[in-house]
């Protein structure tokens, strides 16, 4: 097939339904790890109580090869129900959420103060030298805020990870 | 309906009853108590007790390859569970059916680096198909159930099952097999049509094709190697086998080109180079297979059937991909075949053969024959000549002679050739035949061996005598891991360290000392006696035959090499020197 001839690496955005039983991500992360793929981020929880479904949502990098083998070993994971790919399959929304914590003084903390209200970030936590700003958004987006911040004083990030979804009224 | 409570021990004794179980592997230990009690009081199923947890795991290995059915393994918690590793790797390579249940130290102790405690769900994560560890004695019938149902569909694979001692102590509700409803785990097993179709078609256009078939075929059952060699006698194509596949389709049929590979035939190798439509059924372009990969038959078009999906486009992008069970599409393949009444391109066909047969004319195979040492080929083309017309098994080891058993051995049906393919397990024939034999109690089982893979279980010895199992060990001594020396040879300029077996037991008075028998050939003349003695006795038998020990395996094709680079016998050798690519490869 032709495009699996592309030696191009490109970013995908992986959500995959397994059931919430002990050791699941540690078969989709020992997977990972086995077979050389890379994990740039990875968020879990639990979407559906009664059925006990996890949803994991994986970003990571390949050729359309890579990608498509990284999609087939995820399927044959016996607790995996089902497995798609949000940046081929149709438009989709990711947002990925940051606790930034900002430790200064003067000019600088009034500076933090004013790219957060930019950036829509709230302050969830204030001190006399600190600010914890919570933000929302895409990952590039997220990006941008840290670094306007390195100079500002950052001292603490967690990020956490990024979580995705297919546009439409149909479930994954 | 209230059912009378049962301990966890006699549920999973009645689960594996329900499901079929006839013989189970394995070695008690403290974890695994209340399970060998449960043994002890009844009389349904049969424990064969191994003498080490490896052992136990290849012998249900050979089980399952000769029989079809599901091979059933029992070992203690901690080192147990953690001898069993290379044998669950072992048969996830291999694609092999296994149920394994471990003990585990009770629930409460789980975390607290008990004695004799391992991780053991953690630790056979990545070799076994899937794995469990049950907390809830409730829950124990159905993963039980489940687990044969994951091991022996779809991909068939090992399966763990992780028993700590409290759950097997204490009460609670058992549940028939009928019909286990998994959530997520469906595999497919009808093709799509369209699909099949159009491999039809491209079937039937084709100039050069060849078929390329492997362990998949055999995994489906013997009705898929019958659909295959129908279909192959119909179109009139020529077919090669994988190691995993041979016996699927017949070796000594005209239309077979033997082993494809590393150590395949000449013909086969320049075929699958030369073709221009290859049909992949059941095997998955291993490395072992395919050579270089940029060289790999360049100008062919390739469809490959499987039923794991995550073979297709693994190693080698193809250009139609069948997903499901071989039967199964070689059953809608044939229909469509008949019914738009596709022919193969006959002429195309009579020309193709003609290159195949000048391929074939350089009788790839040959050996200089002497007669002042057996060459261990010609040891292996006798055994093979003189055990035609019985009913015979053969499991290997893994080295030369594994790989001149692959290529003078020729089976005519599937399930009667085990040996440890993927994973390259040394040890792996004795205990496998173990297992073949039990399944097969009056069959001639043969395991060709050498002296460095055999000494890896001889340990089983002492089971073999135990149970009067009749297996026959014919090694071939050549003093050497010969296959560490060939390379070492050819990519090490033949300094051979650590590869000259040396301080060999005495492998007759061994034999004498297990309490099976034993004798040593030495001259080509007493060659022929000795193998019909070997198939004559109703013993368990070792023969410590001594073979030349400088012979190597041809042909070859060197690592780093393509298909049409291949290295026809150790005149070559000088011709052809490995890439420094290949030097790195294994």
């Amino acid at each position: 097939m032709s495009n699996f001839n592309e030696d191009t690496v490109r970013r995908h955005t992986i959500a995959i339904l397994v059931d919430n039983e002990a050791g699941v991500l540690a078969r989709v992360i020992g997977l990972f790890s086995g077979r050389g793929y890379n994990i740039e981020s990875l968020t879990v929880a639990e979407v559906d109580p009664r059925e006990q479904l996890s949803r994991i949502t994986i970003v990571t990098s390949g050729t359309p090869m890579v990608i498509e083998q990284i999609k087939a070993q995820l399927r044959r994971l016996v607790p995996v129900h089902k497995v798609s790919d949000l940046t081929v399959e149709g438009p989709s929304v990711s947002r990925e959420l940051a606790l930034v914590k900002v430790s200064s003084i003067g000019e600088k903390r009034v500076e933090s103060l004013r790219i957060a209200d930019i950036f829509r970030a709230r302050v969830v936590d204030s001190t006399n030298e600190s600010f914890v700003f919570e933000i929302v958004g895409a990952t590039e987006k997220l990006d941008a805020f840290v670094n306007l911040m390195e100079p500002l004083g950052l001292v603490d990030v967690s990020r956490t990870g990024v979580a995705a979804i297919a546009r439409g009224p149909n479930p994954i | 309906m209230v059912q009378e409570a049962m301990t966890g021990a006699e549920i999973v004794l009645k689960a594996l009853v329900d499901q079929g179980v006839e013989v189970i592997f394995g070695y008690p230990g403290g974890a695994v108590l209340p399970l060998y009690d449960e043994l002890f009081k009844q009389n349904k199923l049969r424990h064969v007790l191994v003498r080490h947890e490896q052992a136990a795991l290849h012998a249900a290995e050979g089980y399952a390859r000769s029989t079809g059915k599901v091979g059933c393994v029992l070992v203690t918690s901690g080192p147990g569970a953690t001898n069993a590793v290379t044998g669950l790797l072992d048969a996830m390579c291999d694609s092999v059916p296994l149920v394994c249940l471990c003990g585990q130290v009770p629930t409460h102790l789980i975390g607290n680096d008990a004695f004799q405690e391992a991780d053991t769900t953690g630790i056979t994560r990545p070799c076994t198909k899937h794995n469990y560890l049950v907390k809830d004695v409730n829950k124990l019938a159905r993963v039980v159930h489940e687990a044969f149902y994951v091991a022996r569909t779809g991909r068939p694979g090992p399966v763990v099952i992780d028993l700590p001692k409290d759950v097997l102590v204490t009460r609670g509700e058992y549940v028939g097999p009928a019909k286990v409803k998994h959530k997520s785990y469906k595999p497919q097993v009808k093709a799509d049509p369209k699909l099949v179709e159009q491999m039809a078609e491209m079937l039937s256009q084709a100039k050069r094709p060849i078929f390329y078939i492997g362990g998949g075929v055999v995994n489906s059952g013997p009705a898929a190697s019958q659909l295959l060699t129908q279909f192959i006698h119909t179109t009139g194509y020529p077919c090669t086998q994988t190691l995993m596949g041979l016996g699927a389709f017949p070796g000594s049929d005209p239309q077979s080109l033997g082993m494809v590979g590393m150590h395949g035939t000449y013909e086969s190798n320049m075929a699958m180079h030369g073709s221009d439509l290859m049909i992949c059924i059941g095997a998955r372009f291993d490395d072992r297979v395919t050579g270089r990969l940029n060289a790999f038959a360049p100008n062919s078009k390739k469809i490959h059937v499987d039923i794991d999906p995550s073979s297709i486009n693994k190693n080698v992008a193809v250009d139609l991909a069948v997903i499901g069970d071989v039967a199964h599409v070689l059953e809608d393949l044939t229909k469509i075949w008949k019914a738009k009444q596709y022919r193969a391109d006959e002429k195309a066909l009579k020309v193709w053969w003609a290159q195949i047969e000048q391929w074939r004319a350089k009788d790839c195979l040959r050996f200089v024959q002497s007669n002042k040492v057996i060459k261990p080929q010609h040891a292996i083309k006798r055994i093979y000549e003189l055990t035609r017309g019985h009913d015979t098994y053969f499991t290997t080891e893994v080295g030369q002679h594994q790989m001149w058993a692959a290529q003078f051995l020729k089976f005519e049906e599937p399930n009667r050739w085990m040996t440890s393919g993927g994973l390259g397990t040394m040890g792996y024939g004795l205990p496998a035949a173990m297992g073949v034999q039990l399944a097969h109690p009056d069959s001639l089982v043969i395991d060709i061996s050498g002296e460095a893979s055999v000494q890896m279980n001889i340990q089983e010895l002492s089971t073999l005598c135990q149970y009067q199992l009749p297996v026959k060990i014919f090694i071939l001594n050549n003093q050497y891991m010969g296959m560490v020396r060939q390379w070492q040879e050819l990519l090490h300029g033949g300094r051979y360290s650590q590869s000259y077996s040396e301080a060999l037991p005495d492998f007759v008075k061994l034999a004498d000392a297990y309490g099976a028998v034993g004798f040593r050939v030495d001259q080509v003349g007493d060659l022929d006696g000795a193998i019909e003695e070997m198939i004559k006795l109703k013993r368990t038998v070792i023969v410590d035959c001594r073979v030349d020990s400088s012979e190597n395996c041809f042909p070859m094709i060197p690592s780093g090499a393509a298909h049409n680079e291949m290295l026809l016998g150790p005149s070559d050798e000088a011709d052809k020197p490995v890439s420094e690519d290949g030097m790195v490869l294994v």
